[in-house]
């Protein structure tokens, strides 16, 4: 197999692995000669952060009355308690030095008329401090990042190459590795320092906001290494996705005025958050929804009998719409055929995000259950810090991952500068091991009938069905036992496509067994936790239980199946209190 | 049902290939695809990824156009007066052929690097550290936004007839881009592009077809941008002192009155600069 050496080794290229990226390039500057290898199973550029809209949330207007004490109390609350404080006061005082330092950088944000930086509402927010690009914040942001990144020399690009698993000597980061998707052919990188920034799995749900790439690739070749995924349980839904595949309408649309109503053109969220309305955070608005069609006041769609409310915007006015949320017409246009200056829009929850992730410390390093590996961090919604807690507001998604860019960048360019690690000894027969896996226990395997898309499709009828907004320890038990099912059809997998050159048969497969786990652990991590905290909501345990569940989970791979462990959450800040909005 | 007539590769030899699918109402042509894949031919080869037109990913030209698959809904190209009831699908014109419809982007990403598509200042530490941000009016920020929309799918150059007779050409896309930093009023790179852009290769090759703006999924326009950036280039040359975008300055804070929520008193007894 071939082997490649490099000090740095990022997988993803979404805004944390760019981040990380130019952060350690800027740091550097040449000094140390520090040399990055970034890779993506994708080409650069069409990384899932591309699709991110309304807005980056960050303290730029103290003088006007926001605060980073205001700022941290808006999250900690929109996390139902489970963010720890002191990541998070870290996290408010930095979002404002990338929202200026990426404005340098060429991101087109929206200008107030004197030319100084706009911001909006988002939900959950008590200060308008949503940061915004037009309705493609996350778009301008990426591209931001990669021309920037085109400035630096020192670092190689590795599109399209799938990273397969992480290989660890005892609790030390030794490297990736991957397939070349262009060739076939496998290639081992080996590091100093690894990081992993590859975004989220909502490719377990059939409705879902997440790009076909979002399939937990990070989480998983973690969790096959024995490092802990954390708070797995808590799945946020967005609100308002478009009928029928969940497509992202922004967050941004209620934060400009739009209207939720139900078949009776009722604006229902008075009865669910009265002073926030429609702003209120994702988790209660999700859950009014679906509480909405539940009871009968739901509109069917017509071609798929799909569930769903109406997002108004038609008293908006054409100038604002097109000035603030013009990709939203675009897609009204483009996807349901209708002009939302004119018509409303049908939507309704729609996986979104994944709160949990790969354990870390405040600083990004990950950590095990018996101390941090060395060399290792994660970043971005592949890490979990917590900053989220069981709840992440709308605007604070692409800020953790620039933040954390930013970060986890210092911390390995100081562990590099500092320590002067070796290159790391690859542990005997581990890329024969993972050769033999790939090639004869997959790819060249002529037993079994299982087909990988038939699982898949299961596997997704059976989250959307059994782990959503509304949970029950019936249904949970039942989503347990069919993954289960699928995780034991899984092995008897066979492809029929046997080619080298861009085989994503191969690649959907071995996708899926990631997929397959962290179905797993979500549902089980759910059944566990016998109480209702943000974005996990038990109709058989309806209120928060801080006396047993003020902790976060963590999964850690077993023999057959998770085994679950609990740490506590940091208070630091703010004890709890009742979350009302 | 509907026929899908696609123009297949494997390296070596290239065939066209038929299969009959039954689209849903508002299918697009990735929604075909992906049923192909998934339940007739686990063997087919496209990219794709964020299904709503943003990543740029699924490029394919799609009954002789240049287009994007995910945003190509099968009733628009059925309402089309030629429409023969098959949809036609081959790769990118003018890149080459990896496997099915994936290309080879190389050249491409390598072009769009060349134009150095980043913010240059007299000064780079400005854009090292940032207290404040530039002021950027609402109005400066329309000249180069549009340009900004690129999502380098790709298209343009596919659907470019002097990119098919002159591989050296920028091509449309590195060339928008070289506008979109150049108008922007943060960016004082001009006279750093100048010698890529300003050749025979360069933006003098465009011809003016329109082509790349016809299929433009984005709306970016780059036969725009490029017409802009040729009179850009002229004016530097010979018109003195009406050069340039106005440089941003550094804004300055203005104090002001708040009437904002504030957030409850701590319970916890905070050590001054914590994490900061």
């Amino acid at each position: 197999m071939e082997q490649l050496d490099y000090d740095v080794i990022i997988v993803g290229s979404g805004l944390a692995g760019l981040r990380t990226a130019i952060e350690i390039l800027r740091r550097d500057n040449g000094r140390l000669g520090i040399k990055v290898a970034l890779i993506s199973k994708l080409y650069l550029m069409r990384s899932h952060s591309v699709s991110a809209e309304g807005g980056t949330s960050a303290v730029l207007y103290p003088e006007e009355g926001d605060s980073f004490e205001l700022y941290a109390w808006d999250t900690i609350k929109g996390s139902d308690f489970l963010a720890d404080q002191d990541a998070v006061w870290r996290f408010v005082h930095l979002a404002t030095q990338e929202i200026r330092l990426i404005e340098r950088w060429g991101v087109p944000w929206n200008r107030r008329e004197d030319g100084r930086i706009e911001q909006r509402w988002f939900g959950g927010l008590s200060f308008p401090r949503a940061t915004y690009a037009q309705d493609k914040t996350g778009f301008f942001e990426m591209r931001t990042l990669y021309d920037t990144l085109l400035k630096y020399d020192n670092w190689d690009r590795f599109d399209e190459h799938f990273v397969t698993s992480l290989v660890l000597d005892g609790n030390k980061f030794v490297g990736f590795n991957t397939i070349d998707l262009k060739t076939g052919n496998m290639r081992f990188f080996r590091g100093k320092a690894g990081i992993i920034a590859t975004g989220g799995n909502g490719q377990m749900y059939r409705i879902t906001s997440t790009a076909s790439s979002s399939t937990g690739d990070g989480y998983g070749i973690a969790y096959n290494a024995g490092i802990p995924l954390k708070d797995m349980e808590f799945v946020q839904f967005h609100p308002t996705g478009l009928v029928p595949k969940g497509l992202l309408i922004t967050e941004a649309a209620r934060g400009e005025g739009a209207y939720l109503k139900n078949a009776d053109g009722e604006r229902f969220m008075k009865k669910y958050a009265p002073s926030k309305m429609e702003l209120a955070p994702r988790d209660i608005v999700s859950r009014s929804i679906m509480t909405e069609i539940r009871e009968g006041r739901g509109v069917k769609d017509e071609a798929t009998g799909i569930q769903h409310v109406w997002l108004d915007m038609t008293h908006l006015g054409k100038e604002k719409i097109e000035q603030k949320l013009p990709f939203i017409r675009e897609m009204g246009f483009k996807y349901v055929g209708i002009d939302i200056v004119n018509e409303p829009m049908p939507v309704r929850p729609t996986t979104h995000y994944e709160m949990g992730g790969i354990n870390t410390d405040i600083d990004g390093k990950v950590q095990s259950l018996s101390g941090p590996i060395k060399g290792l961090w994660a970043a971005g919604e592949a890490a979990c810090v917590s900053i989220q807690g069981s709840n992440r507001l709308g605007s604070n998604g692409t800020n953790e991952c620039l933040v954390y860019g930013y970060i986890v960048g210092n911390d390995v360019y100081n562990y590099i500068l500092k320590e002067n690690p070796p290159m790391p000894n690859i542990p005997a027969g581990k890329l024969e091991q993972e050769q033999d896996r790939i090639f004869s226990g997959i790819l060249g395997k002529e037993s079994g009938g299982e087909d990988v898309y038939q699982i898949k499709d299961e596997l997704k009828d059976t989250m959307e069905k059994y782990v959503h907004v509304y949970r029950t320890a019936e249904e949970l038990e039942t989503a347990v036992k069919k993954v289960k099912e699928l995780k034991n059809r899984y092995k008897d997998i066979r492809l029929t496509d046997r080619g080298h050159t861009f085989n994503y048969n191969l690649q959907h497969a071995l996708e899926l067994g990631f997929l397959l786990d962290q179905a797993e652990i979500t549902a089980f991590g759910a059944l566990m936790r016998t109480e209702s905290r943000g974005a996990h909501a038990r109709l058989d345990y309806p209120k928060r239980d801080d006396e047993h569940w003020l902790k976060h989970t963590l999964a850690v791979k077993g023999a057959d199946g998770p085994s679950f462990s609990y740490i506590p959450v940091r208070i630091t800040m703010w004890k709890p209190v009742a979350r009302v909005y | 049902m509907t026929r899908v007539r696609i123009l297949r590769n494997d390296g070596s030899k290239q065939w066209w290939q038929e299969y009959d699918v039954e689209p849903r109402k508002g299918s697009t042509v990735l929604d075909l695809l992906l049923n192909i894949r998934e339940t007739h031919d686990h063997t087919l080869a496209f990219r794709h990824s964020c299904q709503m037109g943003s990543c740029g990913s699924c490029g394919m030209v799609i009954n002789g156009k240049p287009s994007l698959a995910c945003q190509t809904r099968i009733a628009d190209l059925k309402s089309e007066p030629l429409f023969n009831d098959t949809i036609r699908i081959e790769p990118l014109y003018s890149y080459p052929v990896i496997k099915d419809l994936v290309v080879d982007l190389d050249d491409f990403v390598n072009k769009h690097k060349s134009i150095k598509p980043y913010i240059i200042r007299k000064n780079p530490e400005e854009l090292e550290e940032a207290p404040m941000e530039f002021r950027v009016t609402p109005a400066e920020n329309l000249n180069f936004i549009q340009f900004d929309y690129c999502i380098m799918c790709g298209l343009c150059v596919a659907a470019c007839p002097t990119v098919s007779l002159d591989p050296q050409f920028t091509g449309p896309q590195a060339l928008a881009q070289a506008y979109r930093y150049i108008a922007d009023p943060r960016d004082e790179g001009f006279n750093e592009r100048q010698s890529i852009l300003d050749t025979s290769h360069g933006v003098w090759r465009c011809h003016f077809a329109g082509s790349c703006s016809y299929v433009c999924p984005k709306g970016v326009d780059p036969a725009k941008a490029i017409q802009l950036l040729k009179r850009e280039i002229l004016k530097r040359k010979f018109v003195r002192g009406k050069a340039g975008a106005s440089v941003a300055v550094v804004v300055q804070p203005e104090k002001s009155i708040s009437n904002a929520p504030k957030a409850p008193p701590l319970d916890f007894k905070m050590e001054a600069d914590q994490h900061e």
